[in-house]
């Protein structure tokens, strides 16, 4: 005869109630590794878009997701000459901000050659880049319409294509322009910054006699260089070994060859490993009241049993009997705790503001962790319930 | 062979200076299908020896036999006092003392279960006993909504049901009013005779001295009068017409 069952479904209201509050917990629990799994998601999508295989960065550094690398935009057509590479494109990024009407937006610039490597895997809404300049292709994220017109710096862009689900580490919804116009966003200067540069080149050049002739309006536009990308992005044939070419390309001495996966762990790594590191600290705390919140609600029902236990133990009842009862019910409360935890996190993901990813694999983990807390938990319980002495019965009342 | 032994049973309480001695060298037997009293004022030892028998409270020095299995103070550590109540002896409160949770039904069939009896098996010896024992329509109801009397007989019932060796009632009528008081008493004699169990019932009402077999009077820890026998017409005119 199942006990627990019995208890339980003689109170049900009340661990009814009591488990609502530890789903609330679990609840919270899963949100927050939902979000944590969200924050990689998101931080990957932008490296994984692309599909590459290699990305060539400037030498001694990890690459644009961790630090400042400049290449020359033109290396990539070397790079293309190397056996096994099928194709190679330059990739520029930046964080800006931009205004549609009153609404101030926060993306990720993202510039590349339009139809080459770098742009979305899918265009889910309008037309991809047809015309090469002023155009945007903008994630759905944004909130953005199609044919929206946007003013960067001095270039003004047209929403033509909406992408899906590709946001920056941030969050912030990516926006692909062409190489160009995302090198002029990052390097052309403003008119009163131009003025203020030739006024100290004219200086400079009339303080040196041997360039005195020259013109400082002649010089600044060729001293200007926009031609810099952040990476190369390099996709190889199937047969071609991927550190092999690597290997050639850094012989070149000025790049770092790296594969998607080395670029994905960096990025991880430098971007969202303290993020990582608090949701798991915040996690456990959670974990960690649920245990007490648990326990301490089994060890109150325990209390309330004492009487009970103590009669069970008169009647005959062995001690696996009264444990299993205990642990039962703890199990119990665990599994609808976290049954009630995964069906509101189930109702509210898509609320919340950044991507919540419930894998499988967590919920999994989470279950055996709930598990093995409810033993912990029970534990308590038990020994409290085996110390009872069945001469508690014998006292007075009903 | 008697259904229980006391032998020689001393309970002690405390140490030193504060030790109190409940129980002093008592010795009892007591036979299959007999009712017999124990009697005496409080303090006087009655329910410290119901705890000593049913091994609830183990005796500080003596032996109790039950239905043959002898169990020794000094070798209690080795014996499942638990295996030996569910199997061969059956416990009756004052209180009644059924689990608030289990319907009367699962009350009376969880000493079965206990035992191996599968459950479905349980719970239909169960509704037989209920049912002449005149429970069964409160079979499915929890105890909190039965009344006293009920509550005492499904205690009862609970007690009788895998036909233990003993049966030992603490007070059972101490709750009731006299009516009921004798119907619990003349329930515990038919099921007892039934079943050929002995029956212990610890008592300080003389109303329900009638129906006893026999009578142990009890003081400061001692047996004072040795189950002396209660006169055959006294027993009688405890019984109802046609029971016993």
């Amino acid at each position: 005869m199942n006990l627990a069952y019995r208890d339980v479904r003689y109170r049900l209201g009340r661990f009814l109630l009591t488990a609502l509050g530890v789903g609330l917990l679990l609840g919270t629990v899963m949100a927050m590794g939902g979000i944590y799994r969200g924050l990689v998601e998101d931080a990957l999508s932008l490296v994984r878009a692309p599909a590459a295989d290699l990305w060539v960065v400037q030498k001694d550094t990890n690459g644009p997701f961790a630090e400042t690398s400049r290449v020359p935009e033109d290396v990539f057509r070397a790079i293309e000459t190397i056996p096994g590479v099928r194709e190679a494109s330059p990739i520029a990024f930046q964080s800006l901000q931009f205004r549609v009407g009153p609404t101030l937006f926060r993306a990720q610039l993202v510039g590349h050659r339009p139809g080459r490597l770098g742009g979305p895997a899918a265009v889910t809404a309008g037309r991809p880049m047809v015309r090469g300049r002023y155009e945007m292709l903008l994630d759905r994220k944004a909130g953005v319409p199609l044919g929206t017109q946007i003013r960067i710096g001095r270039l003004a862009f047209t929403v033509v294509g909406l992408s899906e689900g590709i946001v920056s580490s941030a969050g912030d919804p990516v926006a692909f322009v062409s190489l160009q116009d995302a090198q002029e966003i990052q390097f052309l200067k403003s008119n009163e910054a131009i003025r203020n540069e030739r006024a100290r080149l004219a200086a400079g050049l009339r303080a040196n006699p041997a360039l005195a002739a020259v013109s400082a309006e002649d010089l600044a536009p060729l001293l200007q260089d926009t031609h810099l990308a952040n990476a190369i992005l390099v996709r190889l044939e199937p047969w071609a070994d991927r550190h092999a070419v690597a290997a050639r390309i850094e012989r070149w001495n000025h790049y770092r060859a790296m594969p998607t996966e080395e670029q994905e762990e960096i990025l991880a790594k430098s971007v969202v490993e303290r993020a990582r590191q608090q949701i798991l600290l915040f996690r456990i705390i959670l974990l960690s009241v649920s245990t007490v919140v648990i326990a301490m609600v089994i060890f109150t029902m325990t209390l309330e049993k004492t009487r009970d236990i103590a009669t069970l133990k008169i009647i005959g009842a062995p001690d696996r009997t009264i444990a299993g009862l205990i642990l039962q019910e703890a199990l119990a409360l665990g599994l609808l705790g976290y049954g009630l935890g995964a069906v509101l996190i189930g109702v509210t993901y898509d609320y919340f503001p950044r991507r919540v990813a419930i894998l499988p694999f967590d919920q999994y983990v989470l279950l055996g962790i709930v598990m093995i807390i409810c033993v912990l938990a029970s534990l308590f319980g038990i020994r409290r319930a085996l110390r009872v002495s069945p001469t508690l019965a014998l006292g007075g009342g009903a | 062979m008697p259904a229980v032994v006391g032998e020689h049973l001393t309970k002690l309480f405390g140490h030193g200076e504060t030790q109190v001695i409940a129980l002093q060298d008592v010795s009892l037997s007591v036979e299959a299908g007999e009712l017999v009293a124990l009697m005496g004022p409080s303090g006087s030892g009655k329910t410290t020896l119901l705890r000593a028998l049913s091994l609830i409270d183990p005796p500080t020095a003596g032996c109790v036999t039950i239905a043959g299995e002898q169990v020794c103070a000094d070798a209690l550590t080795t014996v499942d006092d638990r295996r030996l109540r569910r199997e061969k002896v059956g416990i009756i409160f004052q209180a009644y003392n059924l689990i608030p949770f289990l319907t009367a039904v699962e009350n009376v069939a969880l000493v079965l279960t206990l035992t191996g009896i599968p459950q479905r098996a349980a719970l239909q010896r169960t509704r037989e006993l209920l049912q002449s024992l005149d429970l069964d329509h409160r079979a499915d109801t929890y105890p909190a909504t039965l009344s006293g009397g009920e509550q005492q007989r499904l205690a009862v019932a609970r007690a009788v049901i895998n036909s233990p060796a003993v049966i030992l009632a603490d007070e059972p009528t101490a709750s009731l009013d006299t009516e009921r008081g004798k119907a619990v008493m003349n329930l515990l004699r038919q099921l007892g005779r039934e079943r050929r169990a002995a029956v212990i019932v610890v008592t300080h009402d003389e109303r329900m001295i009638e129906g006893f077999d026999r009578v142990f009077h009890m003081v400061d820890g001692r047996i004072v009068t040795t189950g002396a026998e209660v006169p055959e017409k006294e027993k009688t005119r405890s019984m109802p017409a046609g029971e016993g």
